[in-house]
């Protein structure tokens, strides 16, 4: 494409229909390319099959995933402040949280990216989404990162996982952004192609919430950020969906590179653009750069759109037109502007050296159309490219393993019977990659900038103070489980809804609303569209249940290796509110003497387990049960028991069920417990059952939590107490002294990683 | 007390020195970077950050701002100044403190609270401690590796111009320096950051507090 001399222009296009296009190399099928020649009744320029392209890829159309995720819709978009101020198609969804604040959070996937290019593709991934909050007129105040590699100990991880970690820090701390949590997971099915997800939080006044809309003519397009270069050409169509395969050509220029300082900037002057009422839309730039900004913003308008790419800032002068509409440079954002705003439009970006020109206009009619060098490059209907690309409704089909899969339960696995045997068990792991402390990378962000960060890793949620006089404050926490989301998409996608939900109200927040992270494998694989279709039914039912709307978010397809598919994983960010930060709940035993409880009902729940997968690799069977009532009364009590102060801490138990829990709790401020386990001593440690939270309080306090959890129908297990003593005992069991724990659990990730950095 | 804040383009931590500075009492100043003039401030704070994006050094660009030619001549006439962070990389570039700061030994950025050893309580910014005082404070950056010319450090260490030493080393520093001052003892400069270590809701430890107290001591003396 980039050796063709002479511009392509409309004219061109009409006199010769015949010319050959390379419509497959940019991604496009045969009915795709023959639908948008009958779109324009002609063939497409150059320039137009480039914005076609990206904009029809996966990536940006969701032609796979669209009709699915439609029926997020049929949930009642409602939390308990009212309806939401927007939602899906938007560019996040935007909560009324009271007092004239709004909080906007959106997740999204740069898995492939920051397969090539570690650093770059995880920064460029925080900036994007930084992007897409700040376009809805919020100040982006935090920001999380969901985060899946190969298996530890595997030498690519030593490559990917330190430049993923590095460079979501680099990006985030340089940005100012408190990282308030995530999650890290190893797994061989990631060993290809890692997930990075990345979730942004904003906060804004109602009146300042800003939605893509290009209306009024003669109002004028101004680009302003970084210049245009030739990084990320064609990212979004041929990186999104394409898969690695070993031995191909590297594919390192597709990947954009961020400049997070110029991203600072471009924040700073789009919230004083905001406060000075200069901006009527504003679209962020991301994926499929200009065609996307253009035709969204022209399409979601009342009028037409005329853009001169000449006006366009260059950083290389020698880019062609079609790459100047598929780059993918970071830092870019557009924003229509009132003619008698201008002025004090571009008065501000010189303040903050941010270069603004005006690279076109709105205008009368539906079309949008660009010059270059004087001649017409695109005449189209704007919303041909942004909202009418092709829709599938691609084969589903149960796969025919999944019976098998779930069959083989965990029943047969030999178990651990002696307290030896048992403490031993706990040793492995907490020692464990996917158990074990996370600090080697989350101390590798900044949590403390901008000064409101209340919580932030280990705890189970990350909490912001959102005002400093009322100190209301908000909770978010992001979980996925892609082991049990393989034995059962619905149950799967379920167990990582209430997980989020339990982490954010076990810190005193009540849950509210949820965005998506969907990553999975390629959608032209029916059996792949049977995870994908099951995980949407599983959240549809767990967010009624719940009563927590799907606010918006991303799907990743096309995630795998050669032709291994990564277990399916649906990661769900769970935004949670609560009035006065001063009551939240923190992990973390804090009192020797406090008694320590169990809330919940434990089963026999293995399958999938972290102890099957650790003491002997085995993943079968079904999932544990979900009960989103329990789900309810659990949020009940924990916004009760906050306000009134019941608490010394609260700990989710998920993962490693509550032998992890009580390890996590004593490391936390180096106390010991003494514990009596009721039952059978292995399933208690280490059954997964969902629903559980272990906490602890005051001994003055147990009749008040014991009337509370009855009168929240919640079966409530006293467990034993704090310790000032630095061991874990199990009572007729084992003692674990928390140094041996603290050395097995502390030492996995800098051993595996801390030389690659 | 006027405290004044620079903001310079990339600064991160202006509006928490600003907070800080309110939440201790006195009044915050924003400065903004292109300014030439401090205006009427009792002391000022450069924050932390990534000015100018750091790519070429922390603090080499920020040196240059207009507004550091008034930092430096009101520094030498005796104007209290700490330097946070970046703001400490900005007071070495421009030799109002000695030394510099470079990438942390263990090449990875650092985020968590710091035990430091107070070893001068004979400057503007730490007289309300005693020296021997162990405090915590929030630390967060990548390039807070001090080092010096040795005759330089033997200087630091004879003058005690040494005042705060990290009691377990992040980042490889020179004798565990985490701050040191000029010989006047108006200008302090460290990595770590006493303004996220203030508020009770979002701080390990309110030890920050100690900074300001200090200011306010010299101020309420010099008066």
């Amino acid at each position: 494409m980039t050796t063709i001399a002479t511009t392509d222009t409309v004219e061109r296009a009409l006199q010769t229909p015949e010319q050959t296009q390379p419509w497959a190399e940019l991604g496009l099928k045969e009915d795709e390319y023959a639908r948008i020649r009958q779109i324009l009744d002609r063939r497409p320029t150059s320039c137009e099959l480039a914005m076609y392209s990206v904009m029809w890829s996966e990536h940006c159309s969701y032609k796979s995933s669209k009709i699915h995720l439609k029926r997020f819709s049929e949930l009642e978009s409602v939390t308990e402040s009212g309806p939401l101020l927007a939602g899906i198609g938007d560019n996040a969804g935007v909560i009324d949280i009271g007092d004239g604040w709004a909080v906007t959070f959106k997740i999204e996937s740069h898995n492939h990216p920051s397969y090539v290019e570690p650093y770059q593709g995880a920064a460029t991934g925080v900036g994007g989404i930084v992007r897409d909050i700040l376009a809805m007129g919020a100040r982006p105040i935090g920001v999380m990162d969901s985060l899946r590699f190969g298996p530890l100990d595997a030498p690519d991880t030593a490559r990917v996982a330190p430049g993923v970690v590095a460079g979501v820090g680099g990006y985030g701390n340089c940005l100012g952004l408190p990282n308030i949590g995530g999650e890290v997971v190893f797994d061989a099915c990631y060993a290809g192609n890692p997930l990075v997800n990345a979730l942004c939080v904003g906060v804004l006044r109602h009146e300042h919430l800003h939605l893509a809309h290009a209306t009024g003519v003669g109002n004028q397009v101004i680009l302003y950020g970084a210049r245009t270069g030739g990084d990320g050409i064609g990212g979004a169509s041929i990186l999104a969906s394409e898969t690695f395969t070993d031995g191909g050509p590297t594919k390192r220029p597709a990947v954009q590179v961020g400049d997070p300082f110029m991203e600072k900037l471009l924040i700073e002057c789009t919230l004083e653009l905001f406060q000075a009422g200069v901006v009527s839309a504003l679209q962020d730039f991301g994926a499929a750069g200009l065609s996307c900004a253009t035709s969204e913003l022209a399409s979601a308008g009342d009028g037409g759109m005329h853009v001169d790419l000449d006006a366009v800032p260059l950083r290389d002068s020698s880019l062609r037109p079609e790459e100047i509409l598929m780059s993918e440079s970071q830092e870019r954002m557009m924003a229509i502007v009132r003619p008698e705003d201008v002025e004090r439009f571009m008065e501000i970006c010189a303040k903050w050296d941010v270069l603004a020109t005006t690279v076109g206009e709105v205008t009368d009619g539906d079309r949008l159309v660009i010059d270059w060098h004087g001649e017409r490059v695109v005449d189209v209907d704007p919303k041909t490219v942004a909202h009418d690309g092709p829709t599938y409704d691609r084969p589903i089909a149960r796969p025919g393993w999944i019976d098998t899969l779930q069959a083989d339960g965990a029943d047969h696995l030999v178990r651990p019977e002696s307290g030896e045997e048992l403490a031993a068990a706990v040793l492995a792991l907490a020692g464990s990659p996917n158990l074990c402390d996370t600090s080697w990378v989350t101390n590798q962000y900044d949590r403390f900038v901008l000064g409101n960060t209340v919580l932030a890793q280990p705890q189970d949620s990350g909490m912001l103070r959102i005002d400093e006089q009322t100190r209301t404050g908000i909770a978010l926490a992001v979980d996925g489980n892609s082991r049990y989301t393989y034995l059962d998409p619905a149950r799967g996608a379920q167990i990582a809804l209430v997980e989020a939900y339990r982490n954010v109200c076990v810190t005193g927040a009540r849950p509210q609303a949820i965005t998506d992270c969907l990553n999975f494998g390629s959608p032209e694989d029916p059996e792949i569209m049977w995870q994908f279709t099951e995980a949407i039914d599983g959240l549809i039912e767990g967010c009624r249940a719940l009563g927590t709307p799907v606010t918006g978010g991303n799907v990743s397809f096309y995630n795998k290796t050669g032709e291994q598919a990564i277990q399916p994983t649906p990661v769900i960010g769970m935004l949670g509110l609560i009035d006065d930060v001063a009551n939240r709940v923190p992990g973390g035993f804090t009192t020797a003497g406090d008694i320590i409880y169990l809330l919940g009902e434990t089963s026999a729940e293995f399958d999938g387990s972290r102890w099957a997968e650790v003491a002997h690799g085995h993943l079968g069977g079904r999932p544990p049960a979900v009960d989103f009532d329990h789900h309810r009364r659990l949020a009940a009590f924990f916004d009760e028991a906050a306000r009134a102060h019941l608490l010394s801490s609260a700990h989710d138990l998920s993962d490693g069920g509550l032998a992890i829990a009580l390890v996590e709790e004593c490391l936390r401020r180096h106390l010991g417990a003494e514990i009596a386990l009721p039952g059978d001593a292995f399933t208690a440690l280490f059954s997964e059952s969902t629903g559980r939270v272990l906490v602890s309080a005051a001994p003055e306090q147990a009749e008040v939590i014991a009337e509370a959890a009855a009168r929240h129908g919640l079966p409530l297990t006293v467990l034993g107490h704090v310790l000032e003593l630095p061991a874990l005992t199990v009572v007729d069991q084992f003692t674990l002294s928390l140094d041996d724990l603290h050395d097995a659990w502390a030492a996995p990730l800098p051993e595996a990683l801390g030389a690659h950095v | 007390m006027r405290v004044g804040v620079v903001t310079f383009p990339g600064s991160l931590d202006d509006g928490d020195a600003q907070r800080a500075v309110r939440l201790t009492g006195g009044e915050p100043v924003p400065l903004w970077h292109a300014s030439d003039s401090l205006g009427e401030v009792d002391a000022v704070v450069l924050p932390g950050g990534f000015s100018y994006g750091d790519y070429l050094r922390g603090g080499a660009i920020a040196r240059f701002a207009p507004i550091m030619g008034d930092v430096i001549r009101r520094a030498g006439d005796g104007l209290p100044v700490l330097g946070i962070c970046n703001g400490f990389q900005i007071l070495c570039e421009a030799h109002l403190l000695p030394g510099a700061l470079i990438r942390n030994e263990g090449r990875t950025f650092v985020c968590k609270d710091q035990i430091l050893r107070v070893e001068s309580a004979d400057t503007v910014w730490s007289n309300a401690f005693t020296a021997g005082d162990e405090i915590v404070v929030a630390l967060k950056h990548g390039e807070g590796n001090y080092v010096a010319e040795p005759d330089e450090i033997e200087r630091l260490e004879e003058e005690q111009r040494i005042v705060f030493r990290y009691v377990g080393n992040p980042n490889g520093s020179t004798h565990d320096i985490a701050g040191v001052t000029n010989e006047r003892g108006n200008v302090v400069g460290l990595m770590p950051h006493p303004e996220h270590s203030v508020d009770p809701l979002v701080s390990a430890s309110l030890d920050g507090r100690g900074f300001f107290a200090s200011l306010e001591a010299f101020l309420a003396r010099a008066l």
